[in-house]
């Protein structure tokens, strides 16, 4: 099936997560760049499902959206941010800061415009309705060792939680 | 402007790019450190980004696979992060990162 306004929805979609993305960086509230960082998450889910992803999409959800923001929100909780809200925003290397970033961004137009043209016009059709079941032999056959080490850092990220946040070892 | 109206694998390039230099902007000159942490967000999904469009163009499926590693990273990441962030904040009683000097020459 052919999609639907493909390009209007992506100047759209991209509009909402780059504007999310501003926001994200230049609120002085963390509560608010939480929140406009998991509209730009959103934004970002929809463009999965644009590119045939809707595996990545949900994982990006229920895991980015779902799981990591909710850890940010609590962390801001514990934290008080009434004085950091009071105090001078940015350090006092901004202005050479974002220096670097504006080169490095003219940096990737220059490498954009030099080679763009050796980009496919037409995307390879994809099929559409057992993406979870590719991913999922993949990531259990081809992908089994990267499987067990990715699960052996999430084990070592949990002790490693546990024992910074605690008070006393 | 064939351009404009068919998008390409270039523009979905091109948004993550804007969404790495804003991730970037945001973690050199921002203090806060938990603004700095999520702008640290900002530029890992803007590599999904460039990983699952890359998948879409060459038809495959290893670059979705990558991407569902680099979350897992990401979340192993904030997760540690925001630790050391209530370590410091219960020694320093700030999130200020130009207080996070004990290592400076």
């Amino acid at each position: 099936m052919a999609p639907v306004a493909t390009p209007f929805f992506f100047y759209l979609l991209g509009g909402i997560m780059l504007l999310g993305g501003i926001l994200v960086i230049t609120r002085r509230n963390p509560v608010h760049s939480a929140l406009a960082l998991i509209v730009t998450l959103l934004a970002q889910a929809s463009i999965y499902l644009m590119l045939y992803a809707p595996f990545v999409a949900g994982v990006q959800i229920i895991l980015y959206a779902g799981g990591i923001m909710v850890l940010f929100l609590f962390v801001i909780m514990l934290v008080s941010i009434d004085r950091a809200g009071k105090e001078r925003q940015l350090n006092s290397q901004w202005i050479v800061g974002t220096i670097a970033a504006i080169a490095l961004g003219g940096l990737f137009i220059a490498v954009y415009a030099k080679g763009s043209g050796i980009f496919p016009e037409h995307a390879l059709p994809m099929v559409e309705n057992d993406n979870t079941q590719n991913i999922a032999n993949m990531l259990y056959g081809q992908y089994m060792f990267a499987f067990e080490i990715a699960s052996l850092l999430l084990l070592v990220a949990i002790i490693g939680a546990v024992v910074m946040a605690k008070k006393k070892i | 402007m064939g351009s404009m109206l068919h998008i390409t694998t270039l523009h979905y390039l091109v948004l993550g790019a804007g969404l790495f230099l804003l991730g970037v902007i945001g973690v050199l000159t921002r203090r806060n450190v938990v603004i700095v942490l999520m702008s640290i967000e900002l530029i890992l999904n803007a590599v999904n980004l460039n990983l699952v469009a890359f998948s879409r163009m060459w038809g495959g499926l290893h670059g979705q696979v990558f991407t569902i590693f680099v979350i897992t990273d990401a979340a192993a990441e904030a997760a540690v992060g925001l630790g050391i962030l209530i370590a410091f904040f219960r020694n320093k009683e700030t999130v200020n990162l130009d207080d996070v000097n004990l290592l400076k020459w």
